[in-house]
């Protein structure tokens, strides 16, 4: 396994750039916090810097700052998309511009999505325009390791510097995946596991003595490198698990590792583990309606998932894992809408709107561990504002303006460019290549 | 202003979708044999026939509702009455006999129920282990002797899903794409059985599942064999329709004017059934350029296709497949997966029913089918963004008489006509908006889920006794 010990900061180069921020003030609004508290009538959010500097009823509009009426529209953050692949795929289907797994590499935990994250991938500007502004990017696993690799926080902005928090965490999967790519069995990946921890470990201690370990040592250097940094608690472990006896294995491990920070994502037997779950401490980002027994982990599964989850008191989120997540982020709300819609349904446990609004704004945010930062439009977050034309968990709701870092964004695509193309199919005087 | 406005669109989208049984006015093909020594004498058109019984139920009105009757029509304030797994009446002012239950709606919907005409439930069922993996038969491009039915496991948890939120009475189960001819659909009622037979649906036409672009080209391509390229595809088809003419001009000698009867072909009995307009094609297609070989081909032929599935770039042709009496089955908003998905846009329905093409929404997932009552509303909030305002009525028939055309059981079932099966959803408010779900659902006027009482919710074999049970606890 242990090939070469190729420098991976060479995959680390940091594309980081600084916003061009602006300040903005949205007045009349129905104003959404997206912390899980009601919308707020006649409000008013205020960005400067790209930062929120204040939001609710009675805030003044500093003298200077340019002003949105939204008249009465509803006003929120933007979508923060719990578990995605957005920005490293182009076209699933055409490998060349897949790069969400790396099947040939000698690295796993080492991988990172950051160099791959293009931000003019078509996507990116879909899911801008239907109200996604931030999102969580994970590389996936391949055959060999139970480790994908580094995920990262990025922006759905129009410019070329997409990632805001490179290197966020590492993803892994386990139970039956995971359980594959280790070479078999959930015992060979927890093996994998524990090997690797102890392996980062090492390295943590003394990363110059790493090179000349003895001939079990199965970790290159950059994975351990990677790895150092989960078990160090500097970063959280996002784990794919869907089986409640795998979910226990986790909350075990957790104990057994002081300052691992542990995410559950999907997770979609976690509603009969909750307590076990909510006692643990542990947040979760799950699959909202996954309701079939899809495979032999998901026996369990049911669309009140993650209304019980948050009644057991899990902080939950809403992410979309092997879900399209390379390009449909943007059917978060319709997800959280629909979660309000079991409330309605007896014997079902949904969530009221403001808990559903919150599980695709702040909440993810928080499992993550950046809800300071991300989320919501509380004092200090970043200014990321959308408009809407509706009630933005309803069926064809759409941004009429959207800001991020306090930035306004174009809310066209390729999409938009072909629907006007072929509103009317017949061609003109000239072809419709002519036609733009 | 809604109705008059939405009986007109619908006027244009019968004629669109043809209610002329799949077979085309321009077939040059003999038409079937009437009469000879040979009639009868061939084989069975119908070896594994529907066992299928509607269960008993209660003469029903409901009343105080917003009737969407699948065609076009609306009635604010109606009631709908069924009895005897008919429908009997719907309108304003509808009074109960003696007997009848009543259920008032106030607030809510009724629709017709829910027809997918692309659905793989029963054969990639859930859970989706490879040993239930049972869609493709991917070891030859021209699979035409393989039927979907034999396929279909009717324990599929999926069906409950799709029964209970989704409102889906009537779904056709497809064979996978891997193949340009991949075999025959077969057609079912959405009600738990012990058999596949004991779900199909009685008297509905058979389909035939082509399949062109991506799919064929990569699966024999990799293997280094025909079709490896798009004019592969067609290659192997043209070969195909090719024989399947000269067994037909056999069969009908012989059932003419008696003899040694010819060599039964499985394959060649469904390809025999397309030509003679008995059996629909239902062709996976997304790109336009190859909707518009494939309907070019079917003149050639002397066949007709009754639906172009998925249909992505159904928009860049829709004046096309309106000319050609072809339906579009598509998704809302799905794109980008693959190549040929890449120029999808929300409004392809939009822009079909616009311009006048019979357009449909489809599933082809086991969880899109349990919200295609969203899709179809995403698709009509696309169409309202653009300017082209469909009503909610018209969007209905997106969900119910275009499929029920395109799959030749229009006069069974896809609106609330009087005669029609009672397949009835009553919805607990506006099934356009995200905040509904169905709250009670009648297949053939029995009544098989109610939202409360659990007992009405089915929970198939392979959930019984797992921690799941069908989504019940």
């Amino acid at each position: 396994m242990r090939k070469t010990l190729f420098l991976a900061a060479a995959a680390c180069v940091a594309l980081a750039a600084p916003a061009m921020a602006q300040d903005v003030a949205i007045t009349n609004a129905k104003l959404v916090i997206g912390d899980g508290s009601a919308p707020v009538e006649g409000g008013t959010v205020v960005v400067r810097g790209g930062k929120v500097v204040a939001a609710g009823r009675g805030v003044a509009v500093p003298a200077g700052v340019q002003t949105v009426d939204a008249g009465g529209r509803y006003v929120t953050p933007g979508i923060f998309a719990g578990f995605t692949r957005l920005g490293i795929v182009e076209v699933d289907g055409v490998a060349v511009t897949n790069d969400a797994a790396a099947g040939s590499s000698p690295f796993n935990a080492a991988l990172d999505v950051t160099p791959a994250v293009n931000p003019r991938s078509t996507p990116v500007a879909i899911n801008r325009a239907d109200g996604v502004t931030r999102a969580v990017v994970a590389p996936d696993n391949s055959k060999g390791s139970i480790f994908a690799g580094q995920g990262a926080v990025i922006d759905t902005r129009s410019d070329l510097h997409a990632v805001a928090r490179p290197r966020a965490f590492q993803f892994m999967e386990y139970g039956e995946s995971g359980g594959r790519a280790a070479g078999g069995s959930r015992p060979a990946a927890i093996a994998m596991l524990r090997n690797a921890f102890a392996e980062a470990r090492d390295y943590a201690r003394n990363p110059a003595s790493f090179a000349g370990r003895g001939k079990d040592a199965l970790l290159t250097r950059a994975d351990a490198e990677a790895l150092a940094a989960v078990v160090q608690g500097k970063v959280p472990l996002l784990v794919h698990v869907e089986r409640a006896s795998d979910i226990l294995v986790l909350l075990q491990l957790k104990r057994e590792t002081p300052g691992l920070k542990l995410v559950l994502v999907g997770a979609t037997e976690g509603w009969t583990v909750a307590k076990d779950i909510a006692a643990a401490g542990v947040p979760v980002i799950a699959s909202p309606l996954n309701d079939l027994p899809a495979s032999f982990e998901q026996l369990a599964a049911t669309q009140s998932n993650i209304g019980r989850l948050r009644t057991a008191g899990v902080l939950v989120g809403i992410g979309t894992i092997n879900d399209d997540e390379a390009r449909q982020a943007r059917l978060e709300k319709q997800y959280a809408g629909n979660l309000v819609a079991l409330t309605r349904v007896p014997g079902a446990t949904g969530l009221d709107w403001n808990a559903a609004f919150a599980a695709i704004s702040a909440k993810p945010a928080e499992a993550l561990g950046m809800g300071d930062a991300f989320g919501s439009l509380r004092t200090g977050r970043v200014g990321d504002v959308v408009v809407w034309d509706g009630d933005p968990l309803e069926i064809g709701s759409m941004p009429v303006k959207l800001f991020i870092d306090g930035v306004e964004q174009p809310l066209t695509s390729r999409q938009t460019r072909l629907r006007d193309r072929y509103w009317k199919p017949e061609e003109g005087a000239l072809p419709k290549a002519y036609q733009r | 202003m809604i109705r008059s406005f939405a009986m007109a669109a619908a006027c244009v989208a019968l004629t669109a979708c043809g209610g002329t049984g799949g077979k085309p006015a321009t077939a040059s093909s003999t038409p079937p044999a009437q009469k000879g020594p040979g009639l009868g004498k061939g084989y069975s058109h119908d070896p594994y026939p529907s066992t299928y019984r509607p269960y008993p139920g209660v003469p029903t009105l409901v009343t105080n509702v917003t009737i969407l009757d699948g065609e076009g029509g609306r009635i604010d304030r109606g009631a709908v009455l069924f009895r005897d797994g008919k429908i009997v009446a719907l309108g304003q002012n509808l009074a109960a006999d003696a007997g009848v239950t009543v259920i008032d709606g106030q607030g809510k919907y009724v629709t017709p129920g829910v027809i997918d005409i692309h659905s793989h439930l029963g054969d990639y069922p859930s859970p989706g282990v490879d040993a239930l993996s049972d869609g493709n038969e991917a070891t030859s491009p021209v699979t035409a002797d393989v039927w979907a039915e034999h396929s279909v496991w009717p324990q599929d948890p999926g069906f409950g899903r799709a029964l209970v939120n989704g409102g889906v009475t009537t779904l056709q189960i497809l064979p996978g794409s891997a193949n340009l001819f991949g075999g025959r659909s077969v057609l079912l009622k959405n009600v738990y059985a012990r058999t596949m037979q004991g779900m199909k649906f009685p008297g509905a036409p058979y389909g035939l599942k082509m399949a062109c672009g991506e799919n064929p080209k990569r699966v024999y391509g990799s293997r280094g064999r025909e079709p490896s390229t798009r004019m592969g595809n067609i290659a192997v088809d043209r070969q195909t329709w090719a024989r399947a003419a000269e067994y037909k001009r056999r069969w009908e000698k012989y059932e003419r004017d008696g003899g040694e009867p010819p060599s039964r072909d499985i394959a060649m009995d469904t390809l025999r059934g397309v030509l003679d307009g008995e059996i629909r094609v239902q062709n996976h297609c997304y790109r336009a350029d190859e909707m518009a070989n494939v309907m070019d081909m079917a003149k050639e032929f002397g066949y007709h296709v009754s639906a172009f599935h998925h249909a992505v770039e159904a928009y860049k042709i829709a004046d096309l497949l309106k000319a050609n009496n072809t339906c579009a089955a598509v998704w809302a908003d799905w794109y980008g997966f693959k190549m040929e998905s890449y120029d999808a846009v929300p409004e392809n329905l939009a822009i079909l029913e616009k311009e006048g093409a019979c357009a449909m929404i489809h599933s082809d997932d086991a969880n899109g089918i349990q919200r295609l009552n969203q899709e179809v509303a995403k698709a009509r909030a696309s169409a309202i963004r653009g300017g082209f305002d469909v009503s909610e009525a018209t969007a209905w028939k997106w969900l119910s008489i275009n499929p029920a055309l395109a799959l030749g059981i229009a006069d069974k079932t896809g609106s609330l006509k009087p005669g029609k099966m009672a397949d009835v959803v009553l919805w607990n408010g506006n099934p356009f908006s995200v905040y509904t779900r169905p709250e009670m659902v009648w297949v053939d006027g029995a009544l098989l889920y109610d939202a409360k009482d659990p007992k009405r919710r089915p929970v198939s074999d392979f959930e019984l006794g797992q921690p799941g049970e069908g989504d019940v606890k």
